[in-house]
């Protein structure tokens, strides 16, 4: 039965709402050079315009080639993401007013995208949930605009086309995305999967762009309309540039638009700005319908047939068969294998280090080499893997305490973010003495404890068992963690006269 | 027919601003461009752009670009290596 707004099939719940979002995401394909002339894309360390020839200019006379490996790895990224590559694809003028391109037109793929239909299945906020991917096109990216002359009203644009022509693919998924934490993951299983497939380089700057599509719905009423409701246009927000960005610019328009609800206003489809500095979005003027791009077949490049080449294509390990194998192959609980195979250089850092021991090893470099590189803001690949393996047998070997390893991480770390030479982890524990005191040096320590703190040792045979916390803790801190505290709190049990209950 | 209308519409988008003479001729001329479609639509049909090619590629393989004073040598106006255009925002 087809449902008709206002028909039983559909009870709106008041206040009951859902948030509808689907993206678009932009990736610079890592090929080493742009998608239609021979200039480098290796641009990003160069002045403006030292990277442009009479192509990516859009010089007149001048003809666009595509770049075969641009396609290959495009038809790489379609057949992970579990796409149908049409026989027939073809690319098309956009045309638009602005500086960023010199042509007056962008090629880009329209009506006849390289693939359509595909899935990736993500963490959702209810259990896994795949999001349907529409289409997979390539296209190439628009020049640089550097805006002058104050920040609210700049006074003219500064314009480099460097990045003219590199190329681009854009993925587009179906309206699945239900949270901005979704669309979070999303993004960030969709990075891996570049990544894994050796087609995008998530470090370079600028090389992921998004644009977000959302709109606040009774809850039910897309599923039942395959559409939003009268007065809930969606909102589209560009000029996302960052991972974080996204949930933050989603969390800013769900507030917006819920407070415009509340108010009782309707909402119309509309183009926002991500203003990532400020968090915000802002309205902006884009006047274009899709009519107005005046799309039509590029008469300067051929027809592109090469859904045949897939079968050729031999895809590497992915995600989350890599997750399948870290719990098979190395033991490692689910939430260790999903955060150790969510970023490629994380997974291969693991696989270098797991020898050591695969389940210290996956505690270490989940839990506590991330967690401090991210409070460092620091990347993995600065990390030496035979400094970790080092790190590792020091404590398998129970050399040195968790606490001391920490320690001696922080240490390192630290040196690194320094852009110093790191020491080694054995030469960091002999010059800070942080090497497991020996069980007869413990016994002196605990004495001495013992001995200045008289009034806990009394409290102790008197029964109170805080008294005990109190002595491993000095006995903690006399060391500075060189102990075990499982150690201190048995052996002073053994010292201590029996306690009084 | 591409109305009075639909050339101001093309006009605001590209942010310039037409005269009323201009308004006119251009109206004029943009109708006098489809009609040369009309003609073109009489040929028969399979007539298009039909040249039985497809997949013509080009290696990744880099060739060296123009130095940025070639580049920049056709522009109105430059500022430090940039072409210097006007505001957009």
């Amino acid at each position: 039965m087809s449902s008709v707004s206002g028909s039983p099939a559909f009870q709106a719940v008041e206040g009951d709402e859902e948030v509808i979002i689907g993206l678009e995401v932009h990736c610079q394909l890592d090929t080493k050079t742009k998608l239609f002339c021979g200039c480098s894309t290796d641009y990003r360390d160069d002045g403006p315009n030292t990277h442009v020839c009479p192509i990516c200019l859009g010089l007149p006379g001048s003809l666009p080639a595509v770049n075969r490996k641009a396609v290959e790895f495009a038809l790489k990224v379609a057949k992970a993401l579990n796409c149908r590559v049409l026989e027939e694809s073809e690319f098309s003028r956009k045309n638009y007013f602005y500086p960023d391109l010199n042509k007056g037109f962008q090629i880009s793929q329209y009506d006849k995208p390289l693939a359509v239909e595909g899935w990736l299945r993500i963490e959702g906020d209810d259990g896994e949930k795949t999001v349907r991917i529409t289409r997979v096109h390539m296209e190439e990216d628009p020049g640089r605009l550097v805006h002058k002359g104050g920040a609210d009203r700049p006074k003219y644009t500064l314009v480099d086309y460097n990045r003219a022509g590199i190329p681009l693919i854009e993925m587009v998924t179906e309206p699945d995305i239900r949270s901005p934490k979704e669309a979070r993951r999303f993004l960030n299983k969709l990075r891996a999967t570049l990544e894994y497939l050796g087609v995008f380089d998530s470090e370079k700057e600028g090389s992921l762009r998004v644009d977000a599509n959302i709109s606040i719905q009774p809850r039910g009423w897309f599923e039942a309309h395959g559409k939003g409701m009268e007065g809930r246009g969606r909102t589209e927000v560009k000029n996302i540039s960052s991972y974080k960005g996204v949930e933050k610019a989603l969390t800013f328009e769900i507030t917006r638009q819920k407070n415009l609800i509340r108010r009782g206003q309707r909402l119309e489809t509309a183009t926002r700005h991500f203003v990532e500095t400020r968090g915000v979005t802002t309205a902006s003027r884009s006047k274009e319908m899709e009519q107005d791009y005046r799309y039509f077949p590029e008469p300067d490049l051929v027809p592109l047939r090469v859904s045949d080449w897939c079968e050729r294509i031999v895809l590497p390990e992915l995600p989350d068969a890599r997750q399948n194998r870290f719990m098979d192959e190395y033991g490692c609980s689910y939430n260790h294998a999903r955060t150790l195979t969510g970023d490629l250089r994380v997974a291969e850092f693991y696989e270098k280090v797991a020898a050591v021991d695969p389940r210290i090893a996956a505690t270490w470099v989940a839990d506590t080499l991330l967690g401090e590189l991210n409070y460092r803001d620091m990347n993995i690949a600065k990390v030496s893997p035979s400094h970790f393996i080092e790190l590792l047998q020091m404590l398998k070997e129970d050399v040195i305490t968790d606490k001391s390893a920490v320690e001696v991480l922080r240490v390192i770390l630290d040196q690194l973010a320094e852009g110093c030479q790191c020491e080694a982890p054995s030469s960091c524990v002999a010059r800070l003495n942080l090497a497991k005191t020996a069980d007869d040096g413990l016994d002196a320590v605990i004495e001495e404890v013992m001995r200045e703190h008289p009034q806990a040792v009394e409290d102790f045979h008197n029964g109170r068992k805080e008294a005990l916390n109190f002595l491993v803790g000095q006995v903690m801190r006399k060391t500075r963690g060189r102990v075990d505290p499982g150690d201190v709190n048995r052996r002073l049990r053994e010292i201590l006269p029996p306690g009084g209950t | 027919m591409i109305s009075e209308r639909d050339v101001l519409h093309i006009a605001e988008l590209a942010d310039i601003g037409i005269t009323r003479e201009e308004l006119d001729e251009f109206t004029g001329q943009f109708n006098d461009i489809l009609d040369y479609f009309d003609i073109l639509d009489q040929v028969e049909a399979g007539a298009g752009a039909e040249t039985g090619l497809y997949n013509v590629f080009r290696d990744d393989e880099v060739v060296p670009s123009l130095p940025p004073d070639e580049i920049l040598g056709n522009a109105g106006e430059t500022e430090d290596d940039f072409f210097r255009a006007p505001r957009v925002m």
